[in-house]
């Protein structure tokens, strides 16, 4: 099986000079049979984590020696956070660097119980570019998996490692990757009373942080346009909460829609053509679309109830909602031009922030029941149901773009003995496993995660 | 509007300068001097009536609604009657409804629950004569608790409806 060849990269200002150089020899490993291949099956409900050994890419200077470095961190970093990789102790491994140009020993890794041998080189050229290039070995077949090579600016090579790291999720558990992702999330600091709150942005694995807004004005709820270009989100700009759009390259801001009342938990649609969203006035709340083209104002429901947090269905046809018209909150969906509503979620308590899954087979929910709060999927059919974590507060799940990873926020009580209450965002795996923090330098709430990076 | 707001704020001037206790310093100061402001000074000084503080002290800015309620109970009719009667004393002062809900619920639902509940309050005022342009509503959702705490006790409080003097 040939390498994938087809990343399209360098539409972002910053990654302009990022072109992929080619495809490095991948072959043979379609002649092999099935079974002899390295392969991590995320179906299952808790796979063991593949033992894999993510080498030092391989610099002719110390200054790529450095980068080499940087970058097998990076990769290593990704996939054990994934929960379906255990990295090998890098003190353990028998070949170098420099001696694994040459190709891997395959018995001096398997001697360390590696399965998986991810290699590389860093080289730089005469023009002041990295070239990257990186192979996966299969150890347990002796073969090579695939193997990439991409030249970028110096700084370039944290984005390669993060599109390395797909390129290996990929090639062994069969689904897309999600590494090469950002997450747009409200920073959240001060004292209960007087919580001040932020737009900030980083890579999915918490670096290059920033914030976007200063905390002057209350903000909430940010979401991503498909281009990762623009974000969607509620501010408080002149004590009117209205939707906004925030361009992250710019930095420019505009008030989206001209609305009477309240507008708030907006959503881009698919295309990126639309933001779905709520406004409340004269005490009901119902859900517009607004054509960002047209700047035309589409009303969807009408009900007396509060109908809010509409996510469109991957596919733009179906739109996912919760409304309490049925007395408590609850999960609907209808089509995109609001016809044929259906509710379908009937268990207990109440249920909240509905969001489509990127493969359209789940919905993703916080429900409220008994005193607690949960984080569960449901089919769009309302079959199916199934709760990842629960605690005192878990609320608004959000996506990883190949729907196998969710992100949300969860919150621990004041305490009596005067503990601040505390927000930090959570990833989980679709199974309920690997549940683990995702580090922010202050409280965090609301994340939204990217689709991959264009 | 705006001349009326102007000779309110220097009717609580006049007010912080006198409820600021500074006649006994003045009285040390000027002694020997005759006193003819003594009397007045003698008198308790509450706040001053149509201030934000007469408000809050003497009528009530808050109502508190039940866990996912937007339904006006008997207190809370009581003291938006009051409400009522001291803005149509006051005619030129103009109010923000805020709406505020406890954190057990979500985020985007509680905003618009916020919403319900100023609306609520708006018309109920409205409904006893005050002018609606002079009540505007703004939701907070559950982003402004008043008091801290992850009990029953903080949450009822938090559920609130607060009509603020703009």
């Amino acid at each position: 099986m040939p390498a994938k060849a087809d990343f399209s990269l360098g539409r972002r200002t910053v990654m302009r000079s990022l072109a992929m150089m080619g495809v490095v020899a991948a072959s043979g490993a379609a002649t092999l049979p099935a079974h002899a291949e390295l392969e991590i099956d995320i179906t299952k409900a808790n796979p063991q984590p593949m033992p894999i050994a993510v080498t030092n890419f391989a610099g002719d200077n110390p200054q790529a020696q450095q980068t080499g470095q940087n970058i097998a961190a990076v990769i290593s970093a990704n996939l054990e956070r994934s929960g379906l990789f255990r990295p090998i102790d890098p003190a353990k491994f028998i070949q170098t660097p420099e001696q694994l140009r040459a190709g891997p020993r395959y018995a001096d890794w398997r001697l360390i119980q590696a399965q998986g041998l991810v290699t590389g080189t860093v080289t730089q050229s005469p023009d002041g570019r990295t070239r990257i290039e990186f192979r996966l070995w299969d150890v347990t077949a002796d073969q090579q998996l695939t193997g990439l090579a991409y030249t970028v600016q110096a700084d370039g090579w944290r984005r390669v490692a993060h599109i390395i790291s797909d390129a290996i999720y990929k090639r062994i558990t069969g689904e897309e990757g999600y590494f090469d992702t950002r997450v747009v999330y409200i920073a959240e600091s001060g004292p209960a009373l007087q919580r001040v709150k932020q737009l900030a942005i980083m890579d999915q694995d918490g670096q290059n942080h920033r914030f976007l807004t200063d905390g002057r004005v209350l903000v909430l709820t940010p979401r991503f346009s498909p281009s990762t270009q623009e974000i969607t989100y509620l501010s408080y700009f002149n004590n009117k909460p209205r939707v906004y759009l925030f361009n992250i390259d710019t930095g420019r801001q505009e008030v989206l829609g001209d609305f009477p009342g309240m507008t708030f938990a907006p959503r881009f649609s698919p295309d990126g053509n639309k933001v779905i969203m709520s406004l409340a006035q004269n005490g009901n709340t119902d859900i517009y679309a607004l054509d960002l083209r047209t700047r035309r104002q589409t009303q969807l429901t009408n009900h007396p109830g509060i109908d809010t947090s509409p996510c469109y269905s991957p596919d733009g046809s179906k739109i996912v909602f919760e409304s309490d018209r049925g007395g408590t909150q609850q999960l609907y969906t209808m089509n995109a031009d609001g016809g044929d509503v259906k509710r379908i979620t009937f268990g207990s308590g109440r249920y909240a922030t509905p969001v489509w899954s990127p493969r359209g087979d789940l919905i993703a929910f916080t429900r409220l029941a008994d005193g607690k709060f949960y984080i569960g999927v449901i089919r769009p059919d309302g079959t199916g149901e199934r709760i990842l974590t629960e605690a005192f507060h878990v609320e608004g799940p959000t996506w990883a773009p190949n729907g196998r990873v969710l992100m949300f926020f969860k919150e621990r009580p004041a305490g009596a003995g005067g503990k601040q209450r505390q927000a930090k965002l959570y990833s989980i795996d679709l199974t309920g496993f690997n549940e683990r923090q995702v580090l922010t330098p202050t409280d965090a709430s609301d994340p939204a995660w990217s689709p991959l990076i264009p | 509007m705006n001349f009326k707001i102007v000779s309110l704020v220097a009717v609580a001037l006049l007010a912080t300068a006198c409820s600021s206790k500074k006649e006994p310093t003045a009285t040390a100061t000027t002694a020997g001097t005759s006193a003819p402001a003594a009397p007045a000074a003698a008198k308790p000084t509450g706040p001053v009536p149509g201030s934000a503080e007469d408000f809050v002290v003497n009528v009530g800015d808050r109502v508190f609604f039940g866990f996912d309620k937007s339904d006006l109970t008997p207190e809370a009719t009581a003291t938006l009657d009051r409400q009522a009667a001291w803005l149509k004393q006051y005619q030129g002062v103009t109010v923000t409804v805020e709406g505020h809900a406890d954190e057990r619920g979500t985020r985007e639902y509680n905003l618009a629950l916020g919403e319900r509940r100023a609306t609520a309050v708006k018309n109920y005022l409205t409904a006893l004569g005050v002018d609606g342009a002079r009540v505007q509503t703004i939701s907070y959702g559950k982003e402004r608790p008043a008091v801290v705490g992850s009990n029953e006790a903080a949450w009822t409080q938090n559920r609130r409806g607060v009509t603020v003097i703009n």
